[in-house]
């Protein structure tokens, strides 16, 4: 694709804290190339902000390879921007075109309180993982990887569920804000395989409960998370969830 | 895991929409084929028939308070989760292109519902509580083929009943594959079955549902 330079007008939200109210502020940002990524491009905005003396814009990155999940931003309606199974730090300014307006928000959830700018606090998710996203084991010698046999179709599942890199554009999209196709696919690639089969009952129930604590909204299957998510993470996942959540809560005898 | 702890946990929640759901699902069949006797076209003497039976059937009125039960628990359950959604995300988007990932009608179960909610309130008006006065005085029996003719001689009637219908569809049309997926089946091979399904279960009933009206208002069958 030939390369070219533009000029784009972004709408940013500006939020100094928690605590005070944010509002969206309008820059223009010239001679912008078309093989810069989205991060660079607000690299090069924020760099004239502080050569005026500005406030620079504060957002969460990382990699910038798209396999961190620390990225995010609300781009012009769509989490990680326009493009499909992508992250913001790989959409590229050739998605744009020469005056184009860009509207970005940071994910909008009660889950997810805004820090600052675009960065959220997304330590729900966190919380998430340590109530049960985990085996139990002793430490010691690695085991030999093919020792214990494993269905190939369930060895295939569990990873592309643990292609999840927790970056929170199902939450961010979702309608209801539900974290559900997150926790499905931390919940799955521990429960199909047998080195996390022991645990499973006790961690699709506690996993569940920390995500209800955390204010979360429960799933409507508009499936919106699934055609949103940068690693493509199915919702066959969020089935899964809730198989073994009522295996597990209907059947366990703990109290 | 207490009772309480499972139902009013998002997952125990999202169960009971989808349990009620299929429940209500069966319901509407048996509504439907029962209904659909006026297209015999014989003044409405099977359908009368039959709606005597169910009406005065000891099993059938038994099955009644289980069908309300369940209504009413998929009523409030709905009304409670689209509340608690809203609240999952205090501040709205500036700018949002839900059409870009998803499909209107599986945003809209709450509004789709909520429509049929005020529907089934017209609905009950009509005909529910006429047929229990009529089964309470008890002075003769309730013709309710002739009250059927009479409600929908009223054209707008008509009209609130098309637009009640219209809701029923898209509200099944999403409802029933969503019922599966919450109660836990994914499967490569059953979910583009249980969709292509429950396309066919909801057009059929609301295809049914809707000429109702229509013929009796029309005077296709009197």
């Amino acid at each position: 694709m030939e390369h070219y330079n533009m000029n784009l007008t972004l709408k940013v939200w500006r939020q100094k804290n928690n605590q005070s109210k944010g509002k969206f502020e309008t820059y223009p940002v010239n001679n912008i190339s078309s093989e810069m990524s989205f991060l660079e491009m607000i690299d090069v905005l924020n760099e004239k902000l502080i050569e005026e003396g500005n406030e620079p814009i504060a957002f969460d990155h990382d990699c910038r390879e798209g396999i961190c999940g620390m990225c995010s931003m609300f781009i012009n309606g769509q989490a990680h921007g326009p493009w499909q199974q992508n992250t913001t730090c790989q959409l590229h300014m050739r998605a744009f075109k020469d005056g184009d307006t860009i509207v970005v928000e940071p994910w909008r959830s009660a889950a997810f309180p805004v820090v600052k700018d675009l960065v959220v606090d997304r330590s729900s998710f966190d919380r998430i993982i340590q109530a049960g996203g985990y085996i139990s084991v002793n430490t010691g010698n690695a085991v030999d990887a093919n020792a214990i046999p494993i269905d190939k179709k369930d060895a295939d599942d569990a990873f592309m569920a643990a292609a999840c890199i927790g970056c929170g554009a199902c939450v961010a999209t979702c309608k209801n804000g539900s974290a559900m196709l997150f926790v499905g696919a931390k919940v799955s690639q521990l429960a199909l395989l047998p080195q996390g089969a022991p645990e499973k009952e006790s961690r699709v129930l506690n996993m569940i409960a920390q995500m209800d604590k955390e204010g979360f909204g429960n799933c409507t299957n508009t499936y919106a998370c699934e055609a949103e998510c940068p690693k493509g993470i199915s919702v066959s996942n969020i089935a899964r969830l809730n198989a073994e959540y009522l295996k597990a809560g209907l059947t366990t005898e703990e109290k | 895991m207490t009772w309480k702890h499972f139902f009013t946990s998002s997952i125990g929640r999202k169960f009971i929409m989808g349990f009620t759901g299929i429940f209500l699902i069966l319901f509407l069949i048996i509504h439907a084929g029962i209904n659909s006797c006026i297209f015999l076209n014989d003044h409405g003497v099977t359908f009368n028939k039959m709606a005597h039976f169910m009406s005065h059937n000891w099993i059938m009125r038994f099955l009644e308070i289980g069908l309300f039960a369940g209504l009413i628990a998929h009523i409030i359950q709905g009304l409670s989760l689209t509340f608690q959604n809203k609240k999952a995300r205090p501040v709205e988007y500036y700018f949002n292109q839900p059409s870009k990932n998803s499909k209107w009608y599986s945003r809209s179960m709450g509004i789709l519902g909520t429509l049929l909610l005020l529907f089934l309130v017209m609905h009950l008006s009509h005909f529910y509580v006429d047929t229990k006065v009529a089964l309470y005085s008890g002075d003769k029996p309730h013709d309710l083929f002739d009250e059927m003719k009479e409600v929908f001689s009223i054209k707008w009637v008509v009209i609130l009943y098309l637009v009640g219908v219209v809701s029923l569809f898209w509200h099944l049309y999403h409802g029933f594959q969503s019922a599966f997926q919450t109660l836990g089946i994914n499967h490569k091979r059953y979910t583009p079955l249980i969709k292509t399904i429950g396309t066919v279960y909801a057009l059929i009933i609301c295809i049914l549902f809707a000429l109702m009206p229509v013929a009796i208002h029309l005077q296709w069958i009197n």
